[in-house]
């Protein structure tokens, strides 16, 4: 058993140091292998740098590393004083269409992600992506984005994708490879393809589905598996049981008054919930018009953004949901009261009475939703609950399933690794995806995958499949690529590239094309012949390209079908939750990490960086357990825990995580990466690797502590507001019927006249019932503002550069508190302490109310940092953006300024943006910035449009309507900072016979109208 | 030659003496001559080698210095990432010890300045000493706010120059005032060190055997011939510099305390800290003077000149200035229950009860409860007793403006902001260094400069025939 923990710890450099020799010969390491590799060099590093090693505390990874390396290489006279080619700069001679240098385009795309098509809008500049943002035209995105999509800017330009075709570690050309497989293919021909197999994720691409099944057809011995870490086999199996057939079920959040999570985390862990948060969001905004908002439940057992966001929250243990669900579906049926004696252990009656209630009063505008993660038989019941809640058809429907899969029996992974096992497999090509990683450990999938002869792979890295591969091809990333992908809810989309590949990357229809023996397409021609022939020939440029402008295919999404349930399916009893709770053993509940999802993110060094959004741990995975556990366990945070599942075990830090159902550990998958890159590498555990193979991801194991420790980064180290008014909560009730004597007094006047602002008045409002705490606009911030990756051990001592940052604050029982998410960035006061303190006036106020930051005049005292009471400035330590590497310095915004070290810096409002309008608006002779004509990054990214931004100047602008909302107000706004920045009071819908939420005090929200 | 700015001695003793019987100790032993004077003082400029006890200490404190010297170079290749700050604690140590040495350097003008306008003629034989050790202090304080500059290579930005931006620098930040506060105080604290040299400085010239001696001591002597109307404007340019310098005992830590004061970071935000920063800073430099003086007298046989007499008076300034920084601390604690602003009195209650609890009982103990020892006069009579508990107070002041800074600090309005701040090996270095950097200054003072003011004493000697008067 492979055990991350101390493979991560001891020696890192050396550790780096045999990762790089492995990554292999990538053009931009060449020279530095050849010298990383020998002995000698090793030895002479650590003789001459060992000072250095130590002070430096290096293992974050490739920004410390390189500058060590770099500065060692030159001291060798390895790489020092090469000259650089000569250049010719020579202007356009034609310049390309619609381009105006200085001005970024935008093109429609759509990102991958677990093999839905995530649409986008990718900004471009002068031929360079820089930024992702959502596609309002797509049903998924509408606009928003999560921090995946905002990320994978970055992957793009990762110096450590793979960049060359690999064979058996030596460079290959591509013909190479191309008469290789033309061999290996004519071999195959004559045996009917009996020995070839080709793995691939989920696929929906419906092109890649045609060139699968031409190939299949072609060899009809042949198969095609596939396998998707984050797609659980049970979702389908459970709609077989219920309906008889495969159907993918889609929620409608805007329709549902009541709805009931049963382990559903439907707002960040489902393909789609970019649009599930949007649609419940969109039913709960009372801040203006709106009165009414829905109600949610949620049983879960490890806190989740949709418990965060609950009105009404129990934890509870996995297995316990399938009694749950089995006596809610009861309930339904006979329509009796509930039965305290009968309640099952664990459910406070309180809790359920309310939920049947409201359930039996919504009948048809109610919603159970259940995780991906529970057996077959539990999707079933739940099925049957929507059912005799006559919700399908309106809150719930169901459509054709929108993932390709292959048609014959015995595709499944199993079934691949049964046959590698008796040596049936001649070649397999992997189309991607990691399986050597990611597979259930229970497989064994590396040690069978040995046994076969051919093994192709292509990938965007160089890992740990491609190191047990015969032939390592590198892959496009989706910004380089032509291809097509559908959503969730089966609308297509073109995946049009932004930038030739950077490195020689290829795309899996190249593949295929190959593999049918047809060399020398282009994946353009091939993509596109497969539309030519499904939209309609005379008109087909102009729909092509209108598909390729809007980003979507015209009248592709799917339209729901009518399914019948199957008598009975309801009573399949289940094998995990009638299982007897064994006393001394623990549930193991296996979840996708929020930042590096399955690890394909690994190597990202901004969702690396991004905390976590309930634990605030950067670059880690933790075993979550509750308090009461961590007591009898004698364990604090970071204390390491041995889990054991079925005879397999791995070793994890211990994070004490508030609201956890006890005597269950939640651990999440995406760490423990061994060729992962310099960033991803040797972090964390490999949840994976105990995951046993049978359906669901909860098991039962058992939990040992064992010695040592593990320090963990977290942003955010206390956890209670203190009695101070930062995050208001109030209820829907109270906004309905506001109290009458409540009322705030506003600061005191000031002794000076105010400053007169005329002209644009910049201003924001973010409304906290909104804000799920997703973190896709810290991501956003990050990518728009060039802000820097610190690493690990920065983020450890304080020093993230995070503009914008989620603070998540508990209130109530250790057990089972309320949590809320504040979105904290610079609130641009206008009377702003940090700018009275600023010895040289390196940050300034504007005339239009924004408190601006002049990086170049800025010594670094840090006096300003001090005295703001948000302490939202973040400061570069040290040299924190990496200005070295060369493909990131395509990534950067040119529209912003790379900081140096010694210089402070913070949310600006998006300035570069703001200046951008500010110029369009004098071009059109307008005297003030239209409503729209700026939104900042965080605002895009939003997904479910907490945050509004505009100009207060503008009588009739939405923030400046918003800012009327009673339920506006400042933090801090005590100290008469006067914030530019306002939130809107959280407002939660309690069922009126349970609790009010602690954190509701009716004082603390301002019922007067406020004017900005 | 009776300077009238001098008075009648006698009644200057009685004055500066808490009590006078039984025989009050006596500000210069019996016995001493002009000649005895001068002989004694000049000798350990002009001795050909260096005493063993100096090289050993000289050698100690250059090391210390290499590691200044190192840290620094480090600091500004690195940048302040070396150190342990982060945000929220974007200030701890590199501020700490700017305000303990800028502290330290305020005994030098007081004894100086202050002391010599109220007649204290005790003062004679410390205020040499005490005059250098405050420009070294002050040296050692204006290098931190420097190195400490996120871009330290610019710092000159914070004073107003004629430049192409057209900026001035902002004159609302404290930051800048400090910027002129420092300076002044730096620049009249060396040229009053320096005018009170001179006299001496021509002593050295014309008892000097060696030419280059003899050059050097030649031209700083700024050809003092010791006529009378060079005693007369000597004195003259003496007392106004005494008084120029005086309001700035008070208005350089007033302003450091503006530091904190103008801020609104609880804790910070009080108008008690300037007071109360200048009560603590002649606290500070008193005990750096005693902690100095002490082992200086016993190593070469200085007794007769710094004597009992000056210790107890030191010591109960001491006294004083530590119960008015008690007073403060109570003050503190209570403005923030008297204020009722839920935020001052978390940072007090995290203050006593907080992560850093240790720290600040500490500074309790070493800052009021210690020193209340100099009550009993055996304890003032015993210089050992004396020295321990200056170092105390040396301790004691260095974790108050821990407490200050870093407590407050870590701990402010948003409670998710809130973290802990731990210093790294380089902070300490760069701490220690810059106490190696002010002993290396002061060892080449004692070895090459008269650490006593010879001309001063001689004037003691005559006013108290040799002695014989108290």
């Amino acid at each position: 058993m492979s055990d991350p923990e101390t493979t991560s710890d001891p020696d890192k450099i050396n550790a780096t140091r045999s990762r790089l020799a492995d990554l292999g010969p990538h053009q931009f390491w060449r020279s530095l292998d050849e010298a990383a590799a020998t002995p000698e060099f090793e030895k002479y590093l650590h003789r001459e740098f060992p000072s250095q090693l130590a002070v430096w505390d290096d293992p974050v990874g490739r920004r410390s590393f390189l500058k060590l390396m770099a500065a060692s290489l030159a001291l060798a006279g390895v790489t020092g004083c090469t000259r650089s080619p000569e250049e010719k700069i020579v202007p356009y001679v034609r310049s390309p269409e619609e381009l105006i240098p200085g001005q970024p385009q935008f093109y429609a795309t759509a990102m991958p992600r677990g093999g839905y098509g995530y649409g986008v809008l990718a900004e471009s500049h002068q031929g360079r992506p820089t930024k992702i943002e959502g596609n309002p035209e797509h049903p998924l995105s509408r606009g928003g984005t999560d921090a995946f999509m905002q990320a994978s800017i970055l992957s793009l330009y990762d110096p450590d994708r793979s960049q060359t075709i690999l064979h058996r570690g030596v460079i290959e050309t591509w013909e190479a490879f191309v008469s290789a497989m033309a061999t290996e293919m004519a071999k195959q021909r004559k045996q009917q393809g009996r020995g070839l197999r080709i793995l691939t994720g989920t696929v929906t691409s419906p092109t890649l589905a045609a060139q699968l099944a031409d190939l299949l057809q072609a060899l009809p011995q042949a198969k095609w598996h596939t396998f998707e870490p984050s797609a659980a086999d049970s979702v389908q199996a459970g709609a077989r049981l219920a309906f008889g057939r495969s159907v993918d079920t889609v929620l409608h959040f805007d329709q549902a008054r009541v709805i009931v999570a049963l382990d559903c985390d439907f707002l960040s862990a489902l393909p789609a919930s970019l649009q599930y948060a949007r649609d419940f969001i969109d039913a709960r905004r009372v801040a203006t018009d709106s009165r009414t908002m829905n109600r949610l439940y949620v049983a879960e057992c490890t806190p989740s953004l949709t418990g965060a966001m609950a009105d009404h929250r129990i934890p509870l243990v996995p297995s316990r949901i399938e009694t749950l669900a089995r006596h809610m579906l009861q309930h339904l049926k006979s329509g009796t009261s509930i039965d305290p004696t009968q309640v099952p252990e664990g459910i406070p009656i309180p809790w359920l009475t309310a939920v049947m209630e409201d359930l039996l009063k919504h009948r048809g505008a109610s919603l159970v939703a259940v995780g991906p993660g529970h057996p077959a038989h539990v999707q079933a019941l739940v099925h049957a609950i929507n059912q005799v809640l006559g919700n399908v058809g309106s809150t719930v429907t169901y459509i054709d399933p929108v993932v390709a899969a292959p048609s014959s029996a015995g595709s499944t992974l199993r079934d691949l690794v049964a046959d590698m096992a008796g040596g049936n497999v001649q070649a397999l090509i992997i189309l991607q995806g990691n399986p050597v990683y990611n597979t259930p450990g229970e497989l064994a999938f590396a040690s069978q995958l040995d046994k076969v002869p051919l093994r192709i792979h292509l990938s965007d890295y160089y890992d740990e499949t491609s190191f047990f591969c015969d032939w390592h091809i590198p892959a496009e990333h989706y910004l380089e690529s032509w291809s097509d992908i559908r959503a969730p809810d089966g609308t297509a989309s073109i995946v049009q590239p932004l930038i030739t590949p950077l490195y020689d990357g290829k795309s899996p229809h190249i593949i295929l094309d190959v593999l049918m023996g047809k060399p020398g397409g282009t994946a353009h021609e091939i993509v596109q012949g497969y539309w030519k022939q499904r939209l309609a020939g005379e008109a087909f440029p102009q729909r092509w390209r209108k598909a390729l402008h809007d980003g979507v295919i015209e009248n592709t999404s799917s339209k729901p079908i009518d399914v019948k349930l199957q008598s009975g399916s309801d009573a399949v009893p289940g094998a995990v939750g009638s299982r007897p709770i064994d006393k001394a053993s623990f549930e193991i509940d296996f979840r996708f990490d929020p930042t590096v999802w399955d690890g394909q993110y690994a190597n990202n060094g901004w969702l690396q960086e991004l905390p976590k959004p309930l634990t605030k741990i950067t670059w880690d995975n933790v075993a979550a357990i509750s308090p009461t556990m961590a007591e009898q366990l004698k364990v604090s945070s970071g204390d390491l825990l041995e889990i054991t599942v079925d005879g397999r075990s791995l070793q994890a830090p211990v994070w004490i995580m508030p609201g956890q159902a006890d005597r269950c550990v939640s651990l999440t998958f995406g760490y423990g990466r061994t060729q992962a890159g310099h960033i991803g590498t040797g972090r964390g555990y490999n949840a994976y690797s105990i995951l046993p193979e049978r359906e669901g991801w909860f098991h039962s194991g058992t939990v040992r502590k064992i010695a040592g420790h593990q320090i963990l980064a977290t942003t955010q180290h206390h956890h209670n507001m203190e009695g101070r008014d930062i995050v208001r909560v109030t209820t829907l009730d109270m906004v309905q019927h506001p109290p009458e004597t409540t009322h705030q007094a506003d600061p005191a006047e000031s002794m000076y006249a105010g400053f007169k602002y005329e002209g644009n008045a910049w201003g924001m409002v973010i409304d906290q019932t909104a804000c799920i705490g997703c973190n896709a606009c810290v991501v956003a911030c990050q990518a728009e503002n060039n802000i820097p990756v610190v690493g690990k051990e920065q983020v450890a001592v304080g020093r993230e550069m995070h503009w914008l940052r989620i603070d998540r604050y508990y209130h109530g029982p250790l057990d089972d508190p309320e949590t809320y998410f504040q979105p904290m960035m610079c609130v641009h006061c206008e009377e702003a302490p940090c700018e009275v303190v600023c010895p040289v006036a390196a940050t300034v106020h504007d005339s239009e109310g924004t408190s601006n930051m002049i990086y170049n005049r800025c010594v670094g005292t840090r006096y300003c940092s001090n005295n703001c009471p948000y302490k939202v400035r973040r400061f570069n330590y040290l040299q924190f953006a990496d200005e070295t590497t060369p493909s990131l310095k395509l990534l950067r915004n040119p529209d912003v300024t790379v900081r140096s070290r010694g210089v402070m810096e913070k949310c600006s409002y998006c300035i570069q943006r703001i200046s951008a309008a500010r110029i369009d608006a004098k071009i059109e002779h307008l005297p003030l910035v239209p409503e729209g004509g700026v939104v900042t990054a965080c605002q895009q990214a939003c997904p479910t449009r907490a945050i509004t931004f505009g100009n207060l100047a503008n009588r009739e602008s939405e923030v400046r309507k918003l800012k009327s909302s009673p339920l506006n107000y400042g933090v801090l706004a005590e100290l008469k900072t006067l914030p530019r920045t306002t939130y809107l009071a959280r407002v939660v819908n309690p069922h009126p016979s349970l609790p009010t939420p602690g954190a509701v005090d009716a004082h603390r929200v301002t019922t007067g109208k406020v004017e900005p | 030659m009776t300077p009238d700015g001098l008075g009648d001695p006698g009644s200057a003793v009685h004055a500066g003496n808490v009590a006078p019987s039984p025989a009050p100790p006596r500000v210069l032993e019996p016995g001493q001559t002009y000649a005895s004077v001068t002989d004694k003082i000049s000798a350990i400029a002009l001795a050909h080698r260096h005493p063993r006890s100096w090289m050993i200490g000289f050698i100690a404190s250059s090391l210390l210095l290499m590691v200044f010297l190192y840290a620094s170079g480090l600091l500004l290749i690195t940048g302040i990432g070396l150190w342990g700050n982060n945000v929220p604690v974007a200030w701890a140590f590199d501020i700490i010890n700017f305000v303990w040495w800028i502290g330290i350097g305020h005994a030098g003008t007081l004894i100086s300045a202050v002391l010599l306008l109220f007649r204290q003629e005790w003062r004679t034989s410390i205020n040499r000493f005490a005059e250098a050790m405050t420009l070294f202090a002050v040296a050692c304080a204006g290098l931190y706010p420097i190195l400490h500059l996120g871009r330290p290579w610019v710092f000159y930005w914070l004073m107003p120059y004629p430049n192409t931006f057209g900026l001035w620098p902002q004159f609302r930040s404290p930051l800048v005032w400090d910027v002129f506060a420092v300076s002044t105080y730096a620049t009249v604290s060396f040229l009053f060190w320096y005018v009170g040299l001179i006299p001496d400085f021509a002593v050295l010239r014309d008892r000097a055997r060696r030419p280059f001696a003899q050059i050097v001591y030649g031209i700083l002597a700024m050809g003092w011939r010791g006529s009378a109307i060079h005693w007369q404007r000597y004195e003259t340019a003496y007392l106004l510099l005494a008084g120029l310098a005086t309001p700035l005992v008070v208005s350089v830590h007033t302003i450091v305390g503006f530091d904190f004061a103008v801020s609104i970071v609880p804790g910070w935000h009080q108008t008690l800290l300037p007071p109360y920063f200048v009560a603590g800073a002649i606290f500070s430099g008193f005990a750096m003077v005693m902690t100095l003086a002490i082992p200086l007298r016993a190593v070469y046989g200085l007794e007769d000149f710094i004597t009992l007499r000056h210790l107890d008076n030191m010591a109960q300034i001491m006294l004083a200035t530590g119960l008015m920084v008690g007073y403060g601390y109570l003050m503190e604690v209570f403005c923030a229950w008297y204020s009722g602003n839920q935020f001052e009195w978390y940072v007090t209650i995290n203050r006593a009860f907080g992560p850093y609890a240790l720290c600040y009982w500490a500074l309790i103990a070493c800052n009021i409860v210690i020193p209340q020892l100099i009550w009993f006069r055996s304890v003032r009579s015993n210089v050992t007793a004396l020295f321990v508990i200056a170092l105390i107070v040396n301790i004691g002041m260095w974790l108050e403006r821990f407490v200050i800074i870093v407590i407050s600090l870590h701990r402010d309005y948003l409670p998710s902001a809130w973290e802990m701040y731990y210093p790294s090996v380089w902070d300490f270095a760069q701490f220690l260094g810059s106490i190696g950097l002010f002993l290396t200054l002061l060892f080449l003072f004692i070895r090459f400069l008269p650490v006593i003011s010879i001309f001063e004493l001689r004037e003691l000697v005559h006013e108290t025939d040799g002695g014989q008067r108290s």
